[in-house]
């Protein structure tokens, strides 16, 4: 793998991680992130959502008028993320269970449309992928991460294991909006001084 | 690295055939997957459904509620499902499928066990668009437990905040409420059926 092909990969993961550094998808971020388990199967539905549809824009990139681009990438977006929608009732309704209301979410998640505006409709398909793959990576470590630290705070468990006592109360803020945001901005904190810039 | 060239210029047939060309590719492959999947989520569902009858009215009798469904009718005319659960022909309980508008995240479908003597024996929610974390705790057993062997018609079937014995989940009242309503019209439509055809 040359050099190019490896930065492509490896940039979503930490230099522009989508939730920490670029702050894209906030949304579904800030909703779904009440558990780590919540977090890792948004993350890994958005993965595969930004891989069809990176290889989708950059298969019909030199057919599409630029005018037209963007209503073009948001139809094959929400198709793509219908047919995910369909498969997880059909093959995991567990899944659908957990996640059912947010994954039509993914439609307007700015990540996916930000790549492919960014990145897919300048690259070749392989490099597409290369950095779906990473950036998808990226907001899923990011999304279960988040969800992890609300999950143990705000109801003293972690991936659905309890370990805090029946009577004990956990912040229970931490599983509420705000606690969202309080808890990514420590995150964002944290990220940024492991990154040693400013 | 440098874009390719745009070979498509911003004229309005090459924008109109553009647009029209990833719509219909996109309604075929919606269309395609559809199908395909169709007849793998009803029968998900079909099992979800079996599975929370027999988990709620327990497995001692001998018909297949789930074959054996009929339909009853609540307040406001809508369809509810009844499966009701025989032993040697005679009803031993039964459950059904209903719903309430109330819910936080709109639509909130749940089946609900009664037994003959009008005690609840239980409830699954099988259909939730309720928040992850918080009103999703209705379907679980530290709040579902309260329900049972109560009567949906006595003023105990309530929240607390609204007089009754009920601990609503905390911060999903509203949750919590949509379950004793969508119970409430489950047991209002059976009463109504079988004060009509003196079942009781």
């Amino acid at each position: 793998m040359n050099s190019i092909s490896r930065q492509n990969l490896t940039r979503g993961l930490i230099r522009e991680n989508p939730i920490f550094v670029m702050m894209l998808g906030m949304c579904p971020t800030l909703g779904v992130s009440t558990s780590a388990l919540n977090g890792l199967g948004m993350g890994v539905a958005t993965l595969f959502v930004l891989i069809l549809s990176n290889i989708a824009v950059s298969l019909v990139k030199s057919l599409i008028p630029d005018a037209v681009r963007i209503p073009c990438y948001i139809v094959i977006i929400a198709s793509f993320v219908t047919v995910i929608d369909l498969l997880i009732k059909a093959y995991t309704p567990a899944l659908h269970g957990a996640l059912g209301i947010y994954i039509p979410l993914i439609v307007v998640n700015c990540i996916i449309l930000g790549r492919a505006e960014a990145f897919a409709s300048k690259n070749t398909i392989w490099q597409s992928i290369l950095d779906a793959v990473g950036m998808g990576m990226g907001f899923t470590i990011g999304l279960t991460i988040l969800g992890a630290l609300r999950e143990i705070l705000g109801a003293g468990a972690i991936f659905g294991y309890r370990f805090l006592s029946a009577d004990a109360s956990p912040a229970l803020l931490f599983i509420m909006p705000p606690g969202a945001f309080i808890a990514l901005a420590f995150l964002i904190i944290i990220f940024n001084k492991l990154r040693g810039n400013k | 690295m440098p874009s390719p060239k745009r070979k498509i210029s911003n004229n309005l047939s090459a924008m109109i055939f553009s647009l029209v060309g990833v719509s219909v590719f996109s309604g075929l492959m919606l269309g395609f997957v559809y199908e395909q999947t169709k007849a793998p989520i009803q029968a998900a569902q079909n099992r979800l459904e079996l599975e929370a009858i027999t988990d709620i009215i327990g497995s001692d009798y001998d018909n297949n509620p789930f074959e054996d469904k009929t339909y009853i009718y609540d307040d406001n005319g809508n369809k509810l499902e009844f499966y009701p659960a025989r032993k040697d022909g005679q009803i031993k309980a039964f459950a059904i499928k209903t719903f309430s508008n109330k819910a936080f995240g709109g639509k909130l479908e749940l089946i609900a066990g009664f037994g003959i003597n009008g005690k609840i024996l239980g409830y699954k929610v099988v259909n939730s668009q309720e928040t992850p974390g918080l009103g999703t705790k209705v379907s679980e057993a530290d709040f579902a437990e309260q329900f049972r062997g109560l009567r949906p018609q006595s003023p105990a079937f309530n929240v607390r905040q609204d007089g009754g014995e009920i601990d609503a989940v905390t911060s999903a009242t509203i949750s919590s409420r949509a379950v004793i309503d969508a119970i409430r019209k489950a047991y209002n439509a059976y009463r109504k059926l079988s004060s009509g055809d003196k079942h009781e």
